[in-house]
């Protein structure tokens, strides 16, 4: 794994602000430092500024504001080609006059290295991502995934430290986008390439990543662990944008010691949460709970738990689980999953049941 | 058995008809309605291109001005020159005109006047060698006074009736077809004992005509592609908002008349004009040395570089629009500088495009007419110029059709090599 505790950052940007007509930002006060060798996400609806602030590391936009540093000295006035970052994009950019070979070739031969030390590299790039056949076809001879595959060894042929990828997935399919998450992972962690990853898919952040950056609005709006950002999102933005989250909306009522806070619905039931985003009384939050954490056996409520009524309204069999939506404070778009256990019952809609959870697994957030 | 081992190698439909014949009776109604469609285009293309081409091709080599006179009125073809021909017929070429030829010769002068043709047949002789036609229509005046022998009658008329040349021109017209035509065109003709030879050198404009095409074409083609590059890669890469006037800008020449425009060039660059009128002004130029745009090559260039741009912009646009700039960004990345990434990446995408253009404004500048005629004056005049003079003040068709087909050869074998060298398929007019 990465060695989170080095502080000596590889990739910084400080204040980094960005505004393409003088009027909106697009980035806002970005702070964001990588260490060597990790793999950071940077998720986000579009029009979010994660691409921009892709696009600003590449060297294909200027900050309007602020510093960008690579391995400690500002790139702001290097031109692209001088900053050595291996890049993918999305329609994968492979030239489609040269052969895979050619296109290969072309970062070594502008390096200026000789022909028998480009094979040789090429030879081991290709076979990195076991496309070594390929070398003299056309792109428009390749599926897509074989395309992203040769634009990935071609981003890394020239032994780049830092390489950027934007939405490399977005145009394939879901088998091989699945497929190629785990490849590209691999070999960014064999390398020991430090990786900044665009992406509006929430999967494959949460797969791929050490860190995830989740942009909104300009702002990243949490840096965190995949496995923390799901659990713990900080606010409610995070909490609707990663996952499936089921929101109920009141006001704070108490504030508790453990860090628990009780807050009354807007149907007027009260239930227990983690006060994560709220510090005083009277504040309206939205409450998070994922739908997997709802339990709705009551046999198998842990003690503690909160218990509220629910209405079936819809059954939706997924195969390995059941997803069923209820009617709860008044809001029918609650969600509960469960496993397709052979123990698990399937509901009617209409019929009457009780819910619960535990108050940990419960987040009052901004509203 | 031979009917099991039919129905292996033939796949038959439901009920056992072969499914080929299935397959042409259900698409017979469709393709025959879609030819009904495309036939008025069909006639269209018929009527208006194939058929004149055809026409021009066979008036290059047909010419029927010593062979036949046809009355206007009554559209009766008489037979001219039929005892010439036939001595022609019996004598070769070269053989010295005796005394049968004089008579012959007589006899059909007669016929000649009595037809009131001896000027048009003469005209015929004055294509092959210049000064002929007076001759004529001077015999057809006299002929029922002359007395035998013909040959000192014709001698005493005029000399040059014992011209070897007069009689070799008088032996190529006896046929009506003849590639002597293609033979001017080229500065060839034939002297008096039937061989080909160059004109003299004074008379040779049509190959220095075709090559100033050819050069000034190839010229144009070429500034207009130095142009037209930029814009089209501004259109292209500009918001579509921005561009969109652009492309109004670009496509606004269309909309004007192309008299319109040349005229306006002539405005501009005449001697007393704008852009003379401006540098006076400002006092780079003396008022004496003014320069002198128009009426010359220079003119012709300007003027066509500016009238075909739009031929070269449309294609390369259309070329350049979905070219991603992730291209160029993707080879920057790897370590290109932006020149090189233009060179090897953007420039080798644009290179249908190019061609496509290329060949468009080339095509169009070689036949072009009405610029070169107005702001040419002597010097900037094309080939299409001198076609036209000979449709229309020479009237001799037969040199104007074999000029063009001339032009029309020269395109197709361009267009061949360009097939050759880039491959048409490769052509992008967008």
């Amino acid at each position: 794994m990465t060695d989170l505790a080095n502080d000596q950052s590889f990739v910084k940007f400080d204040r980094v602000q960005k505004s393409y007509d003088g009027e909106v930002l697009v980035v806002k006060d970005l702070n964001l430092s990588l260490p060597k060798g990790e793999f950071l996400t940077m998720l986000g609806p579009s029009g979010s500024g994660k691409t921009t602030c892709l696009m600003m590391l590449a060297g294909f936009e200027t900050a309007t504001h602020g510093e960008i540093l690579l391995d400690g000295s500002p790139i702001n006035n290097i031109p692209p080609h001088k900053r050595g970052i291996g890049m993918v994009f999305q329609n994968y950019a492979l030239f489609p006059h040269m052969t895979v070979g050619e296109n290969l070739s072309f970062p070594l031969e502008v390096r200026g290295m000789d022909k028998s030390v480009r094979e040789e590299k090429i030879k081991r790039a290709l076979d990195m991502v076991q496309m070594g056949d390929f070398i003299n076809r056309r792109p428009a001879q390749l599926s897509g995934g074989q395309q992203q595959r040769i634009a990935l060894s071609r981003a890394l042929v020239f032994e780049p430290e830092l390489v950027l990828m934007d939405e490399p997935l977005g145009a394939l399919d879901k088998q091989l986008r699945e497929q190629l998450q785990f490849e590209i992972t691999r070999l960014a962690h064999d390398l020991g390439i430090t990786t900044v990853y665009v992406t509006h898919d929430q999967t494959e952040a949460l797969t791929m990543s050490d860190r995830v950056a989740v942009f909104e609005d300009g702002r990243i709006q949490q840096l965190a662990p995949p496995d923390k950002l799901y659990e713990e999102p900080e606010n409610s933005f995070v909490a609707q944008f990663i996952g499936e989250n089921n929101t109920l909306e009141g006001v704070v009522t108490a504030i508790k010691d453990n860090n628990l806070c009780e807050i009354k619905l807007d149907d007027g039931e009260i239930i227990d949460a983690n006060a994560v985003n709220v510090s005083k009384v009277g504040e309206r939050s939205r409450v998070s709970i994922r739908p997997e954490r709802v339990e709705m056996n009551k046999d198998r409520l842990q003690p503690g738990a909160h218990t509220l009524k629910a209405e079936v309204m819809e059954f939706i069999y997924m195969g390995d689980m059941f997803r069923t939506r209820l009617r709860v404070a008044g809001k029918d778009d609650f969600v509960v999953k469960t496993r397709n256990a052979p123990d698990q019952q399937r509901l009617e809609p209409g019929t009457q049941i009780d819910i619960g959870w535990l108050p940990e697994d419960c987040r009052a957030l901004d509203a | 058995m031979s009917e099991t081992s039919a129905s292996d190698e033939i796949l038959t439909t439901a009920d056992g008809k072969p499914l080929k014949e299935a397959l042409a009776k259900a698409q017979f109604f469709a393709k025959r309605r879609a030819f009904i469609l495309v036939l008025p285009l069909l006639a269209f293309i018929l009527l208006t291109f194939v058929m004149p081409i055809g026409q021009m091709l066979h008036r290059s080599v047909k010419n029927e001005g010593f062979t036949v006179h046809t009355d206007v009125t009554t559209g009766v073809r008489t037979p001219i020159m039929t005892e010439l021909s036939i001595w022609f017929d019996q004598n070769p070429s070269g053989t010295v005109p005796d005394e049968a030829a004089y008579t012959a010769l007589r006899n059909d002068i007669g016929a000649l006047d009595e037809l009131r043709s001896a000027g048009s047949a003469g005209t015929r002789i004055n294509y092959l060698r210049a000064g002929s036609r007076s001759l004529f229509t001077k015999a057809a005046r006299k002929w029922d006074k002359m007395e035998a022998p013909y040959q000192d009658a014709f001698y005493d008329l005029d000399d040059e009736w014992a011209d070897a040349t007069l009689w070799a021109a008088m032996r190529q017209a006896s046929s009506s077809y003849t590639f002597d035509f293609y033979l001017a065109a080229m500065d060839y003709t034939r002297d008096g004992d039937g061989s080909v030879t160059k004109v003299n050198e004074n008379r040779q404009v049509y190959i220095k005509l075709f090559v100033r095409t050819l050069f000034l074409s190839l010229l144009i083609t070429f500034m207009t592609f130095i142009l037209a590059y930029p814009i089209a890669h501004l259109l292209a890469t500009l918001p579509l908002r921005h561009s969109n006037i652009l492309m109004i800008l670009v496509l606004l020449p269309f909309w004007t008349s192309l008299l319109v425009r040349t005229t306006s060039w002539m405005v501009l660059l005449q001697s007393q004009g704008v852009v003379n009128d401006a540098m006076v002004g400002v006092g780079i130029l003396a008022d004496e040395s003014r320069l002198q745009m128009m009426y010359n090559q220079t003119g012709t260039v300007i003027a066509m570089t500016h009238i075909l741009l739009p031929f070269m912009v449309l294609p390369l646009y259309s070329v350049m629009r979905p070219i991603n700039p992730s291209y160029v960004r993707a080879a920057r990345s790897l370590g290109a500088t932006s020149w090189t990434a233009f060179r090897r990446i953007y420039f080798p995408q644009t290179v249908p495009g190019i061609g496509a253009g290329a060949l468009l404004v080339f095509i169009l500048a070689v036949g072009y007419y009405i610029t070169p005629a107005l702001v040419g004056g002597a010097d900037g005049q094309l080939i299409s110029n001198l076609i036209a003079f000979h449709m229309q003040k020479s009237l001799n068709w037969s040199l104007a059709a074999a000029l063009a087909s001339l032009l029309l050869g020269g395109i197709l074998l361009l267009y061949w090599l360009y097939d050759r060298l880039v491959g048409i398929d490769n052509l992008k007019l967008g």
